[in-house]
């Protein structure tokens, strides 16, 4: 939302803003569409600067969207709001700076989840990068909004470890032997959190939040399969489609990028009030997605109509 | 340099200068100090734009953020190699003093000779760069590879393979209990019974008829021919699928970097 209102209230300049960059937006796809019809080309540039206006436009006066849970991820939703309390979750930031404002939502929901629940939260990465994305979600959502947990005993930070799925091929079976102390030199034997926890095999519930090597993938092959411990995932949308075989077997839900973030938040914020004010990123990204993908599918139509013009205008010479 | 270069540099440094002013002035943070803070904002605002201006054309400005990114990547993983795999999981093994000095835990009772293995492979690797020594590196490499696809072996045969071909046998039919109950309690919803038979013959006819697409040793003909072009068809859906979504995921980058200008560069939004 705009913090300058030049006297107008607030709502009336998004309203206002919007209207204006839709008719901007229309305005200037329907140039475009005439000029494809007359045979003129158009500067791959343009094509550029309607996709940032498409995108600049419902940030500056934000278009909110209702989103619905689809099975995909309602089910992972069930499964984390299903579990009795004191369940050891574990999740993952297997994710770096790049992927992060799609798949940073999805581990903050995942968190506020778990630990309004009263789950006992493992946190860890397998990725360098994703160590200092881990931090940013535990000083913003763990000790922002939920300063009553403590850490040790309502959740644990094990940080950045390593060896990719040669740390999960040790933790399948000892996770000591990989992380004999938590990212702070803490021992894991004298933290209440790593109770008869010996194994990933004692865990509850797994969830790995990327979209890269090493991550749900190798998750899903070196501990998911291997001792059958309940898996979610959340995924950046590049790699999605690659693991979507994996569900519902291997992976019990998987949110795929920015549409399965707003997904799970509304899902979340549908169920608890105190997330109302929250802030909800992903569902915040879906108006520039959606007006984005619109301006796509338009520039997809007139590229199609100009081309058969051209082929037919060819053949009648 | 040409004089038109000359202009554009000063102008965008100037641009910078002013920039950085403005964001300090109103940073405010007690953790560093608000010229530090404004430097951090301007600089990363403007590596962005200097990144999206090849959109419009190659430029010094694209190469310079290009080459920096190259480096402080190279230098970042080379330094990260050093602090998680030497100093964090192999000094906590072996050394004590080690430990101490690098200020890391140490493990007692987890010393291992085993562990010298890997460092005589590691300086093995480094062998490369010697001319007349570059051979040795060949072992390590081989070990690498070996360990990497017996690892693999294993749990792609399970997970990638046994797993998947089980997922494909599902019921055609799902919860069947006659025609008058599936009539009765028929449902477009999404979780209701229609549309999960529907989801498993696409699962059993687009596995079916991709793997015929691939299958060369008969012609596709007749009506393996049909169920050929059938699963090229179900190859396009999926790439298309797969596009979409990575048009999905290069958008919310987008997102990200606009978000980012708008709201910590400009401080036009909150």
């Amino acid at each position: 939302m705009l913090d300058v209102t030049f006297g107008i209230p607030l709502v009336v300049l998004s309203d206002v803003g919007q209207a204006i960059s839709l008719l901007l937006i229309g305005g200037g796809l329907l140039w475009i569409f005439i000029r494809s019809l007359k045979a003129k080309e158009v500067d791959r540039r343009v094509v550029f600067l309607f996709i940032f206006f498409a995108v600049a436009a419902p940030i500056l006066f934000p278009i909110t969207f209702q989103e619905k849970a689809t099975p995909i991820v309602k089910k992972l939703f069930d499964k984390v709001e299903s579990l009795p309390a004191g369940s050891k979750v574990l999740i993952a930031f297997d994710f770096d700076p790049a992927m992060a404002p799609e798949v940073q939502p999805m581990a903050n929901a995942f968190t506020r989840h778990c630990l309004v629940k009263g789950y006992k939260v493992i946190f860890m990465s397998l990725w360098a990068t994703g160590q200092a994305l881990l931090t940013q979600t535990l000083e913003r959502v763990v000790k922002g909004e939920f300063p009553e947990k403590q850490e040790g005993v309502d959740y644990i930070n094990l940080g950045y470890k390593a060896g990719n799925e040669g740390v999960l091929n040790v933790i399948v079976t000892n996770f000591r032997m990989m992380f004999p102390t938590d990212v702070n030199g803490v021992p894991l034997d004298s933290t209440a959190v790593f109770d008869g926890i010996k194994s990933c095999g004692d865990l509850d519930l797994i969830i790995s939040v990327g979209g890269g090597k090493p991550g749900i993938k190798e998750w899903v092959l070196f501990v998911g399969d291997r001792v059958n411990v309940p898996m979610g995932a959340g995924v950046a949308a590049v790699v999605a489609p690659q693991l979507y075989p994996y569900y519902p077997k291997q992976l019990l839900g998987l949110l795929g990028g920015v549409k399965g973030a707003a997904e799970y938040e509304s899902e979340l914020v549908k169920h608890y009030s105190r997330f109302e004010h929250t802030d909800t990123p992903g569902l915040r990204m879906m108006g520039p997605q959606t007006l984005a993908h619109v301006v796509i599918m338009a520039f997809i139509v007139i590229g199609n109509i100009s081309y058969f013009i051209g082929r037919r205008r060819e053949r009648r010479r | 340099m040409r004089r038109t270069t000359i202009i554009a540099m000063a102008v965008v440094l100037g641009l910078f200068i002013l920039s950085w002013i403005l964001r300090s002035a109103s940073y405010v943070t007690v953790q560093e100090h608000y010229l530090i803070g404004g430097l951090k904002v301007t600089f990363s605002a403007f590596l962005t734009l200097a990144i999206l201006s090849f959109l419009y054309k190659d430029n010094p400005f694209y190469k310079f953020a290009e080459h920096l990114f190259v480096g402080v990547s190279a230098a970042f993983w080379m330094s990260m190699g050093f602090w998680t795999t030497i100093v964090g999981n192999l000094v906590p093994r072996i050394s004590q003093s080690l430990s101490e000095f690098f200020q890391v835990p140490y493990q007692p009772g987890s010393y291992n000779f085993v562990y010298f293995i890997p460092v005589i492979l590691g300086i093995m690797l480094l062998m490369r760069l010697s001319r007349n020594r570059g051979w040795l590196a060949r072992w390590p490499l081989a070990f690498i590879v070996g360990t990497t696809a017996g690892l693999n072996f294993v749990r792609y045969l399970r997970s990638d393979f046994m797993e998947q071909v089980s997922a494909t046998f599902v019921p055609l039919f799902v919860d069947w209990k006659g025609v008058g109950y599936f009539i009765s309690h028929f449902s477009l919803s999404a979780s209701g019974q229609f549309v999960a038979i529907v989801a498993n013959w696409v699962i059993f006819l687009g596995v079916i008829c991709g793997i015929i697409y691939f299958f060369f040793s008969k012609e596709h003909k007749g009506v393996f021919g049909a169920a050929s072009r059938v699963g090229i068809w179900v190859l396009m859906i999926t790439f298309g699928a797969s596009f979409g979504y990575t048009v999905m995921g290069r958008i919310s980058l987008l997102v990200g970097r606009i978000t980012f200008l708008f709201r910590d560069w400009l401080g036009w939004i909150s």
